[in-house]
């Protein structure tokens, strides 16, 4: 039986003129000890979804078990589930060290035995030494790292990321996903994370259910998600989408529907292994250092993004392709159609 | 931004000035209350601290001070009871109405006194019969609900919801939420606003004269009656050297609190 089972949630907003349906008939599993992925742009949901889990928010319908129990209607503090904020909700009157005995203290643990597990947690967020300070007195990076210490010290059955990484330049971002990754094995908690960032999502997750709407477009393992997307959101969305629909499909693939290939699927003017052929014109160069990417306008009207890896001779003077005509190629089986 | 010389002289003066006009005749009436002179004409004739003698036993002065006193401290725990509150939930509830019960909360302190102290009167001649110590009370802790009231949502609005909901999602009931999170946060704004609103009471006497009954003076109105009487009038002057003394302590003392938290 899945830890937490989600059937029927729907949650509006705003008033009876002017109703917003922020989730719209969310059914989602999630098991024991995996890390999934709300992933979806702003306003897609996924937030509201977390808070409910959490507590935060009232479902206008549906149901949300935990352990087989009904929770929909507990409040936040009967819930065995504990949450990172995104602006990290740190109590700025108190130290580092009060912080994360709080969940401790309020549920009654002796003092000796609070402070023991609290700095145990500080240890396992790397901040051993940092007790005594205060929140202002930390960077981001730090903050967020007592942030996860003060949930975890709880050992929750669940943790909630409400897009944790946010405020964290890039550099601290891709370090703080490969420390979450490593910790959330470390303790075998199950971890739900809130992200609008596909890369993060790919990176970091067992399982990403994508949202759009109110609703779950697609729920798989990231490589399905990215290989197969289920519609042209997903496509869209986790990615580039290179959708080829409507004349175009009929001309170059010579089938109707909507289909995706991604980038890196594309060779760039060599036609030998392709089964797939079309010709236009470069329109765009961007040069990524370990890639370079090619808007590519077809003659059929399209627009295709393909990326071509970089080597010694490849990267010299990629400008000068552009304006210039070429082909684009590609295997049969890494074209996958889409639902419109 | 560089401003010259001549431009900051200039600009210092102004304020020298301005600031001039509020302070000297201030200190006027300090300087006053140990002049030997009964009329106050300018210059002083003498010192004489004798003023400062007879008002520190006169029975009216006592008693005033003391009505004045009792009113600000129950007019201000009434405001701090009931503002505190309705700040709460207008800033953490949502419920049909919210927008108009915040204008409805604030608007008391934009109504002039007089208007004020017009309506209670009628309403307490005619309800209540007499007036008494109890209206004072009831008529200042009208405004004084409003400062602690503006205090207090202005700190909920900066806090935001998300630490009480942290509170929460760390296993801490509402109770338990709001005297390890909410109170501590809120106690400097509570006292700022506790601060503001025993020196408003203190001082008011529009209200006051429309809610105090007979022999009820509180400090203002014993000064007001007591203005134009010759051999009073040196009193008078001590209690409004003292009232200045007394007043500039928790005015700056609120100011303090509220710039400490906003940095």
């Amino acid at each position: 039986m899945a830890l937490i089972q989600i059937r029927s949630l729907a949650k509006s907003f705003g008033t009876s003129k002017s109703l917003v349906k922020a989730v719209d008939g969310v059914d989602l599993d999630i098991q024991a000890g995996e890390f999934l992925t709300l992933l979806g742009p702003s306003g897609s949901g996924k937030t509201t979804v977390l808070r409910m889990i959490a507590g935060f928010e009232t479902p206008d319908s549906g149901s949300i078990l935990l352990n087989g129990k009904d929770i929909t209607n507990l409040p936040a503090y009967e819930r065995d589930v504990n949450t990172v904020f995104q602006d990290y909700a740190l109590f700025p009157h108190m130290d580092v060290i009060s912080n994360i005995e709080y969940g401790l203290k309020v549920k009654g643990v002796e003092k000796s035995e609070r402070r023991k597990q609290a700095l145990v947690a500080l240890e396992q967020v790397r901040l051993s030494g940092y007790e005594n300070r205060k929140p202002s007195q930390l960077s981001g990076g730090q903050r967020q790292r007592v942030a996860l210490a003060r949930a975890l010290v709880n050992r929750p059955s669940v943790l909630l990321l409400d897009e944790p990484l946010g405020a964290l330049d890039l550099k601290l971002r891709q370090q703080m996903q490969i420390e979450l990754k490593q910790l959330q094995r470390q303790v075998g908690i199950t971890f739900v994370f809130v992200t609008h960032d596909q890369e993060e999502a790919l990176t970091m997750s067992d399982r990403i259910a994508v949202f759009d709407r109110g609703k779950i477009q697609q729920i798989d393992k990231p490589a399905a998600i990215y290989e197969r997307p289920k519609n042209s959101f997903v496509a869209d969305f986790v990615g580039v989408s290179n959708l080829i629909t409507g004349s175009s499909a009929t001309a170059i693939l010579g089938k109707s529907g909507t289909y995706t290939v991604r980038p890196e699927r594309i060779t760039l003017g060599n036609v030998a292994s392709g089964q797939r052929v079309a010709n236009g014109v470069i329109k765009e160069v961007e040069y990524l250092g370990p890639a370079t990417r090619f808007l590519v306008e077809l003659d059929t009207g399209i627009s295709l993004v393909a990326l071509r890896q970089n080597t010694s001779q490849s990267s010299v003077d990629v400008e000068a392709l552009r304006n210039t005509k070429t082909t684009l190629s590609w295997d049969i089986s890494s074209e996958y159609e889409v639902a419109g | 931004m560089k401003i010259s010389k001549a431009a900051k002289v200039f600009l210092y003066l102004m304020m020298g000035f301005g600031f001039s006009f509020i302070y000297v005749p201030l200190l006027l009436v300090v300087i006053n209350s140990f002049n030997t002179n009964t009329s106050f004409a300018w210059p002083p004739t003498g010192f004489t601290t004798s003023w400062w003698g007879k008002a520190v036993v006169n029975e009216g002065v006592k008693d005033a001070i003391t009505r004045s006193a009792v009113v600000a401290l129950f007019a201000t725990t009434i405001a701090l009871f009931l503002g505190s509150l309705a700040a709460a939930a207008i800033s953490r509830y949502k419920f049909f109405g919210r927008d108009t019960i915040s204008l409805l909360f604030v608007l008391p302190i934009a109504l002039p006194g007089i208007v004020t102290g017009i309506a209670l009167n009628n309403v307490f001649t005619n309800f209540l019969g007499e007036l008494t110590i109890f209206t004072i009370i009831v008529g200042h802790a009208t405004f004084c609900i409003v400062v602690v009231f503006n205090n207090v949502a202005a700190r909920y609005r900066r806090l935001g919801a998300n630490l009480e909901e942290a509170s929460m999602d760390l296993g801490a009931n509402r109770f338990t939420t709001y005297r390890l999170v909410t109170f501590p946060l809120l106690r400097s704004a509570l006292l700022a606003g506790a601060l503001l609103s025993f020196a408003l009471s203190f001082d008011e006497i529009i209200v006051t004269t429309f809610t105090a009954g007979a022999g009820q003076a509180t400090l203002p109105i014993w000064i007001f009656q007591n203005l134009f009487r010759p051999n009073q009038a040196p009193i008078v002057n001590v209690v409004a050297a003292a009232l200045i003394l007394i007043s500039i302590i928790p005015i700056y003392l609120s100011q303090r609190l509220t710039q400490e938290k906003s940095n």
